[in-house]
């Protein structure tokens, strides 16, 4: 017998889990704001705006981390593309943001800044509807759905797989990239979307928004980890961990691996879609370099120093390399790269199952120790 | 002198008899007014006299003078007769005439046409070219003078075409008839241009004349586009000759170990900026021999290129055979480094490496298709690296080796091929040919760190058209997409170009998922 939905949904974590997560609830969605608000900014207790900006802004990577996770670490595809569907997303509600400028552009004028530096009389077509919340929060979802439907689709039906797989979505978002610098494509070239004013007729960077976005980014990620927990652990998961592992074997059991490819690819990316969408009005700016293969390759990054095939792992090596990035940058900006590279050297030679792995062999370790 | 004296006998022999110069275009030259001084150099060209010449050349030099009533020129100290060139007393308070830039420019291009009837062909060629690009119709007189008494038949071809150009604005219509005849055998777009306003009744009152300017407009337009897409077609050329270089290591070590290497593209950077050293070393210690230091870094290059790769595949690559696509995230992080240590050894600006002087200039085939020696040499540079790959995977024994582990590695072992030696082996020449294209490519690009991000993308998409394996289908995919981006830029802009070739790939990929040459046999997986 089925169990009803909510039992199935509390039963995709643990205890321990459930608590860990409400515990991480109530920091961001309470704690948090309190002490932004409440103490000021000389006092020990007071958590500073670019607090919130840099953490909001490494928990969308997070979320993506996340996505990037169903598609690596359960599905076996590595894709280096996934950056352009963080960007489709952020460039959809950015679209919706630009248009919240009104005539408080540096030009006045109803049309965004760059169409009238470029001339531009009317609304491009696609930019009809952009003016509505409903429309751009549609679209967040259905532009990278669709992108993602359509190669994914070509892709996984022609048996494209490994390296070349991984190579074909870089070159993706390279195109892509290329697409977005021209200024006549329509989203403003190579500097993108920014100066953003309002979102739902509220200032943008007043701490009361700053704060509802944080939160909702807060709760975005939980409710993302608790339904790639329910979703691994479902036949649905379980299958693609078989198709990750022998895929023709399971081709000859009956299933057909271009659907759960394709269902988990086009989650994976609708996902990123949603962290673009909650990164653009943190962090005030989206533009092409965004789809950079660099951009993309380094969410692998987050997903193997965290541990790929876990659900904690990607959001920890989330959190430990872009705190790292920000901390080099400001502090040892020429070894940034040279970190970033023998990060990805080490952790593939060394660290095949990344920080969750480690600390998993640590404890079997002092177990063992201690039996 | 004894040059000059030939020249002035010749003219002399070849000039209607005029020892002294029309007096009254010569006072002219000192008139107040700018359109008189104007139309009294035209005047003076019109008589190709040498006489001319000296007066004009003094003028442009600012040593003619109006004293009294007589022009004259003053050299020195000395002070001659601008009519007839004879030496007369120095003039008490000789005025100099107003020479203003319009008046420069007129006598200009005045000296330059007279210089058609010089002694020396070399100086009538180079007047002759020069003077293509700024015929007007006064000249036409002049141009049929030089080009009756000319015996050189290449300047005597250009002059045709100087003076059809002259001629059009003639006002017998036989006459443009005739000039634009000639001038649609050739297929420069200036003539185009001049010939443009003919084919338009307010250009043209004769209905003849104006066909024939029609047809002859198209008959330039087609060679004129003829030659554009050959053009394209030969960059197209040189570009998939660089990206062979750059796909053929690749095609080797993704064939033999199965592995994508994403820092690929810095071992062209390496091999770059081993170029860029050898320079450096040449001008510092063999300034003479700076032309040499293209040849001398090829074998540098080769081996930079090769050692950094033997180092890549010993500590990193080597331990994750089998895991492609961690090795594919263990190179881009080699890559990065490779690119940092760059920056910080060179600094992260672009560094200058210049062609030498024998690789510069081109090949004209018409006048808009050139084509440039740099680029011709890189197309037989890539034929000759192709060919020593050829030979060295078909016949010598490290070849059979990699060709071995490459079709079933498991059974290469087991008959006694060292596998893990050929793989370095392969990495290595891999690594060097990739070396080879950094030298090909510091001859046509920017050298600096971040160079081998660009060209990455495009060799991976030439591994996966062409398939894995055999050299054809690299050689064909390089060729091929090389020739065709550059065909569709042409016409569609490079951003659209780039992106419909990926969509290509994406829906050819489709139908051969292995690829244009893939290998035969029970070997997939």
């Amino acid at each position: 017998m089925r169990k009803p939905l909510t039992l199935r949904i509390l039963s995709a974590l643990d205890t321990k889990s459930w608590i860990a997560l409400g515990i991480f609830l109530a920091l961001a969605l309470l704690v948090v704001p309190v002490l932004h608000l409440n103490f000021p900014e000389d006092s020990a207790f007071h958590v500073s705006t670019y607090a919130i900006t840099l953490i909001g802004k490494i928990m969308c990577y997070a979320l993506v981390a996340v996505a990037m996770d169903l598609i690596w670490g359960y599905g076996g595809i590595l894709s280096l593309g996934h950056g352009l569907f963080f960007a489709l997303g952020g460039y959809a509600f950015g679209m919706y943001l630009m248009r919240q400028i009104g005539r408080d552009g540096s030009y006045g004028a109803d049309l965004p800044d760059f169409m009238v530096f470029l001339d531009w009389k009317e609304l491009p077509w696609f930019w009809l509807g952009s003016d509505s919340f409903g429309w751009a929060s549609f679209l967040v979802l259905a532009v990278p759905a669709v992108v993602a439907f359509v190669f994914g689709y070509f892709a996984f039906r022609s048996r494209i797989k490994g390296v070349y797989f991984s190579i074909i979505t870089q070159a993706l978002t390279y195109a892509a990239m290329l697409l977005f610098f021209r200024n006549e494509t329509g989203f403003g070239g190579n500097n993108g979307f920014t100066d953003f004013k309002r979102v739902l007729g509220v200032t943008i960077t007043s701490p009361e928004t700053r704060l509802v976005l944080f939160g909702l980014t807060a709760v975005m990620l939980a409710a993302t980890l608790v339904f790639a927990a329910w979703l691994v652990k479902s036949k649905f998961g379980r299958v693609l961990t078989a198709i990750r592992d022998a895929e023709s074997r399971v081709m000859f059991i009956g299933y057909n691996p271009l659907w759960y490819k394709l269902t988990i690819w086009v989650i994976s990316a609708v996902l990123c879609g949603i962290a673009g969408a909650l990164y653009v009005p943190q962090v005030g700016i989206i533009n092409p370099s965004e789809m950079s293969p660099g951009n993309s390759i380094e969410i692998a990054i987050w997903v193997a120093v965290g541990g790929r095939g876990t659900l904690i792992g990607p959001i920890i090596g989330a959190f430990v390399v872009n705190l790292a990035k920000s901390w080099f940058t400001v502090s040892f900006p020429e070894y940034w790269l040279f970190f970033l590279g023998l990060l990805f050297i080490v952790v593939t030679l060394l660290l095949p199952q990344g920080l969750v792995g480690l600390w998993k062999k640590l404890m079997a370790k002092k177990e063992g120790a201690a039996a | 002198m004894k040059k000059t004296l030939i020249a002035l006998l010749l003219c002399a022999a070849t000039l209607p008899a005029q020892a002294v110069l029309d007096p009254a275009p010569v006072r002219q030259l000192a008139a107040e007014d700018s359109s008189a001084k104007v139309a009294a150099i035209r005047q003076l060209t019109q008589t190709a006299d040498p006489d001319a010449v000296r007066v004009l050349k003094a003028m442009a030099e600012d040593s003619l003078f109006l004293a009294g009533d007589k022009v004259v020129i003053i050299e020195g100290e000395q002070a001659f007769d601008a009519t007839s060139g004879e030496a007369i007393k120095m003039p008490a308070n000789p005025e100099s005439p107003t020479v203003n830039n319009r008046i420069r420019g007129e006598l200009a291009s005045a000296l330059a046409a007279l210089k058609l009837f010089d002694a020396d062909v070399g100086v009538r060629l180079a007047s002759a070219q020069k003077l293509q690009s700024q015929v007007t119709p006064e000249m036409a007189p002049l141009l049929a003078r030089a080009l009756n008494q000319e015996s050189d038949a290449q300047i005597k071809a250009l002059l045709t075409l100087a003076h059809a150009q002259a001629n059009l604005a003639n006002t017998d219509p036989a006459a443009r008839l005739e000039a634009v005849k000639a001038l649609a055998e050739t297929s420069s777009p200036t003539i185009k241009s001049v010939l443009l306003p003919l084919t338009e009744k307010a250009g043209e009152p004769d209905d003849k004349v104006r066909y024939e300017a029609i047809a002859a407009v198209k008959a330039i337009d087609s060679r004129l586009a003829m030659a554009e897409n050959v053009g394209r077609a030969f960059s197209g050329l040189s570009l998939g000759s660089i990206l062979l270089l750059g796909a053929l290591g690749l095609a080797i070590t993704y064939g033999v170990m199965g592995i994508i290497n994403m820092a690929h593209g810095e071992l062209l950077m390496v091999g770059a900026y081993a170029t860029y050293g050898m320079q450096s070393l040449f001008r510092a210690f063999a300034p003479d021999y700076i032309d040499w230091y293209l040849p001398a870094a090829i074998p540098v290059a080769f081996f930079a290129a090769a050692l950094v790769g033997v180092v890549m595949e010993r500590t990193v690559i080597r331990w994750l055979y089998g895991r492609t696509l961690e090795t594919l995230l263990a190179t881009w992080g080699l890559s990065l480094v490779l690119i940092q240590s760059a920056r910080v050894l060179f600094g992260a600006q672009n560094v200058e490496v210049s062609n030498p002087s024998w690789m510069s200039g081109g090949i004209e085939v018409m006048p808009n298709l050139i084509l440039p020696w740099n680029r011709i040499i890189i197309v037989g540079f890539a034929m000759f690296v192709l060919f020593l790959v050829w030979v060295l995977m078909n016949r010598t024994r490290l070849g059979m080796f990699v060709r071995a582990v490459t079709q079933n590695r498991a059974m290469a072992g087991c008959v006694g091929v060292p596998t893990a030696r050929i793989d370095t082996m392969a990495f290595a020449l891999g690594a060097g040919i990739a070396g080879l294209g950094g030298v090909a490519l510091s001859q046509i690009s920017n050298v600096g760190p971040d160079m081998g991000q660009g060209y990455i993308v495009d060799s991976f998409m030439v591994v996966v058209v062409g398939g894995v394996g055999q050299l054809a289908g690299a050689v064909w995919a390089a060729l091929g997409l090389g020739i065709f981006s550059k065909l569709l830029e042409g016409w569609a802009g490079a951003v659209i170009a780039k992106i419909s070739i990926l969509v290509c790939i994406i829906i050819f990929i489709q139908k051969r998922p292995q690829g244009i040459f893939a290998l035969k046999g029970r070997f997939v997986e």
